[in-house]
């Protein structure tokens, strides 16, 4: 703990981050997009500092590199544990902190599943549209069927009539979520493959067909927010865009209640 | 395809100086024409694919300018263009220059073999290479058009010719053309291992082997296991495509309303089979690179490469765990997170071999006070984009940060410095540097590249480079993704902005700048081009070992070529491992340094002898 409170405090990435953080509108282009998710400041943070040691590492064998050309000739050097094996064991160290460091991170959000109050919604991928289901009050998904699917018939998950559980269902072409509430997606691609990514969620996993993954984390800030596919999936794929809209709890309830009103 | 315009004459034997020149050349079973052939080859497609991204970057900035005689450029001609790019320079440039170009046209001498081991087997493999060229370049004329899945081709969306343009026979056409050059590139890796493995000449240990050869060596190696994995796989999806299995097929997929009932396959096998071949390649690209850089930096130096031994460990190891973790390309695919754990750490360590072999360069070169010869400032220029390519690694080696980066331009800007702009650094430095041994003939001696145009185009490449890759790593932090052929104009709900365009459109600016810089990193190749040109026919007529080279590629009856019959040529023998210089102790900067090529059998006084691999002599 001391020593991530010391790196923090020893970087100036603590001064960046507020830039982004609180100019987002008129943030710099060259900067991460501001982090409005619960797990994105801790990854933010193990990016700069990942990105601050390599550009510390970089700078100083080119300052080697440099000074080894300009400076005087000399007989060569010889101490190879000295020059080789000592920079490499403090090298293995760093990257096995960073590695470690990082496995916690990854484990923290990808070893376990979500909490099973978790907010529901399938994630279904299509050249070239995202498509969002919520389950409704049976907080069950019906099942759906590829054979069944009809765009044009508002019906482009294939969801099976006869199954119970899907007449409840509702599907939206907009993310909605409520702010500060664990989010459990059940990803899943119909087509090809997917790329599901909201670079403000710090969030990206790729929907394979045959295969439902599970993704979970929690939105904070209330706002909207851009979801893209960042897996090359057809001539469309540029603009395999969806929006993602964080509302806070009470507004998101009734949003919720009007879908499910509306619902077939 | 026609020979090279310098293509020497190649007589193996007096008999054949009988048939016309252009056959002898065409069908000429001799190492060094069949690597002319592949430079020429390679030179054809680096010219391709450098005008392919330049017209990705122009139309990225400016999407509604339309391309002569084409009109404007389409998302599908835009994805067709990212595809044969990535599929030409990787495959047809990285791949074949340093390793079947430079190992056909050094190797053998470098080990004093007199030819490659399967000679037929070498030119049946550079005309199979050609061959794979000329189907992948014919598949943008056919209808749908050139491939659009990228050079990774993905299944499905490779799978199944609904799924877009260029899925149909376009596709199969990707596919034949990377199965032929899979095939080639095995049975050339095969010869090269033989060569190395029974060729060599009396006294050539493993330990004298100059840090080229194990380079080649080791990406040989790579090769022919990635390579028979790729054509394994690629004739899976042909089946897939053809044959009506579903190797790659899950039940019940479902492209452009064609469903697809067949069997359970999964498209993750076709990552795994992929990566397994993929990861490995970017070395196969990049380890002969690596090795010529160390001999050069130790010999414009005139120091011994500083830890030879563990310089040849490293190459091994990078070879070795390089084939361990293709699972890095799959953090965010829809593998266990626990085998992303196990592939994260099996990427983290072969940061250290790579982090050895830096270390040994700045410990080679360290007060040295070298000679800035163009070929030796190549090398630097190498040293300094690996590095800055290679720092990223880490960073995309850790699942929780790939997860934010993954297929953004940060990648694109990693491998691009590392594998593209390290790469082709490490092939211009042997172009300047071996060019006296590609235009030798029997009638004259070879020549010399020109220093004052070789130093200009050397400074601009850099900063081309770095200009162009280095503020991608900002596009990438910013979120731009890879494979997006418009950046704005992405409409939302009202006309508005929405979020996606409004987050993409931030990249403007810079990405503006970057294809400045391209324009002017690629415009700055012209001076090498017409440096090349000139040298042919006016340049500087360079001495039998114009370097103060020690290895034995610059030994008289290896140069001029082609050499004398073998009955004709003496026994070469090697007496040290290479980079051998007197005195080893410099007192001032105005030493007179001579050195010891690793034929010459006279050796130093005892005291000053300081072999580097402590091998006796045989």
């Amino acid at each position: 703990m001391i020593c991530s409170r010391l790196t923090s405090a020893c970087l100036p990435s603590l001064c960046l981050r507020s830039l982004w953080l609180d100019h987002a509108a008129i943030r710099s282009p060259w900067l991460l997009p501001r982090d409005a998710s619960a797990h994105g400041l801790a990854l933010d943070h193990h990016l700069l500092l990942n990105l601050w040691i390599a550009l510390a590492l970089l700078a100083l064998a080119h300052l080697i590199l440099l000074i080894g050309l300009l400076a005087r000739r000399h007989s060569e050097p010889t101490q190879l544990w000295r020059i080789e094996y000592l920079p490499l064991a403090a090298l293995a160290l760093l990257f096995a902190a960073l590695t470690l460091k990082a496995e916690r991170l990854w484990a923290s959000s990808r070893y376990t599943g979500a909490s099973p109050t978790a907010l529901q919604v399938e994630v279904t991928g299509v050249q070239f549209a995202w498509y969002f289901r919520y389950p409704g009050p049976d907080a069950t998904f019906g099942l759906t069927n590829p054979s069944l699917v009809a765009p044009g018939e508002g019906n482009p998950l294939g969801l099976s009539s006869t199954d119970p559980h899907s007449a409840d269902d509702f599907v939206s072409s907009q993310l909605v979520l409520p702010a500060n509430r664990e989010v459990d997606l059940r990803l899943r691609a119909q087509d090809v493959i997917h790329g599901f990514s909201i670079p403000e969620m710090r969030l990206k996993q790729n929907a394979v067909p045959g295969q439902t993954i599970h993704l979970h984390f929690t939105p904070t800030t209330p706002g909207t927010y851009a979801i893209l596919c960042t897996q090359l999936c057809g001539l469309g794929h540029y603009r395999m865009n969806a929006t993602l809209l964080i509302l806070p709890p009470d507004q998101f309830a009734t949003w919720l209640a009007a879908k499910q009103k509306a619902a077939p | 395809m026609t020979p090279p315009f310098n293509t020497p004459p190649a007589q193996p034997h007096p008999a054949s100086s009988t048939s016309p020149r252009l056959r002898a050349a065409l069908f000429s079973t001799d190492h060094r024409v069949i690597g002319i052939q592949y430079l020429v080859l390679a030179l054809i497609a680096v010219v391709i694919g450098t005008l392919l991204s330049l017209l990705m970057r122009i139309h990225l900035v400016w999407p509604d300018w339309p391309l002569p005689l084409h009109g404007p450029i389409l998302p599908e001609d835009y994805l067709a263009l990212v595809t044969i790019h990535g599929t030409i320079m990787l495959f047809f440039v990285l791949t074949t220059a340093p390793q079947a170009g430079f190992g056909n046209l050094i190797l053998p001498a470098q080990i004093g073999a007199r030819s490659m081991a399967f000679p037929a087997l070498n030119a049946a493999s550079f005309w199979l290479t050609a061959a794979a060229l000329l189907i992948l370049l014919s598949s943008t004329f056919v209808p749908g058009g050139a491939a659009i899945s990228g050079w990774t081709a993905y299944p499905p969306l490779s799978a199944v010719a609904s799924s877009g343009p260029g899925q149909a026979l376009g596709m199969d056409l990707w596919l034949t053309s990377i199965a032929l050059f899979a095939i080639a590139s095995t049975a050339s890796s095969i010869n090269t291992l033989t060569t190395i493995l029974r060729n060599r000449c009396h006294g050539m240990t493993w330990e004298r082997l100059p840090l080229t050869v194990w380079g080649w060596f080791t990406a040989a190696l790579l090769s022919i296991i990635a390579f028979s994995v790729l054509l394994a796989a690629i004739l899976l999806l042909f089946c897939d495509r053809h044959a009506g299995t579903s190797f790659f097929l899950p039940t019940g997929d479902l492209v452009n309303g064609i469903l697809h009932q067949g069997g359970n396959g999964s498209p993750l096998l076709w990552l795994h089979l992929f990566w397994f071949f993929g990861h490995p390649e970017v070395y196969i690209a990049i380890l002969p690179g690596m090795g010529l850089t160390s001999m050069l930096l130790a010999n414009f130096s005139h120091r011994r490469v500083f830890a030879y031994r563990t310089m040849i460990t490293t190459t091994l190891l990078i070879g070795l765990l390089g084939i361990l973790l293709w699972g890095h390309h799959m953090f965010v695919a829809g593998l266990n997170p626990f085998a992303s754990s196990a592939f994260s750490i099996s990427t983290m360590a072969i940061a250290l071999p790579a982090a050895a072999k830096v270390l040994s360069w700045l410990a080679t070169i360290w007060r040295s006070r070298p000679s800035y010869k163009t070929p030796m400032l190549f090398a630097l220029g190498f040293v300094s984009l690996f590095l800055t390519g290679g720092l990223t690694g880490p960073i995309l080696a850790q699942p929780i940060l790939d997860e934010y980066l993954h297929n953004t331009f940060f990648v694109v800007a990693h491998f691009h410095l590392i594998m593209a702009m390290a790469g082709i650094f490490g092939l211009y430095a042997a172009t300047y540097y071996w060019f006296p041994l590609l235009t030798a003939t029997s009638q004259h001696p070879g020549r010399l590249l020109s220093e004052p145009l070789g130093h200009l185009h050397f400074w601009c490449t850099l900063l081309g480079a770095y200009a162009v890759f280095l503020p991608m790593h900002l596009t990438g932090l910013a979120g731009e993704p890879r494979h997006y052929g418009q950046l704005t104009g992405i409409p939302g709900p009202g006309g508005s902005l929405s979020p996606a365009g409004a987050l993409l459109s931030h990249t403007l600016p810079l990405n503006r700048f970057i294809t400045y810089a391209a324009i002017f990193l690629a415009t700055a190749q012209l001076i090498f081009l017409f440096n090349l040109a000139r040298s042919l026919r006016k340049g500087k007529i360079a001495s039998s070992n114009p370097w103060q080279a020690t290895t034995l590629e610059w030994h008289p009856s290896m140069n001029p070529f082609p050499p004398l019959p073998a009955s004709d040529t003496p026994e070469i023998s090697v007496h040290r491992a290479p980079c051998h210089y007197q005195p080893c102790h410099y007192q001032s900067n105005k030493v007179e340094v001579s050195f010891l090529p690793q034929w010459a059998p006279i050796p130093f006084e005892q005291d000053e002898i300081e072999d580097v691999t402590d091998t006796k002599p045989e």
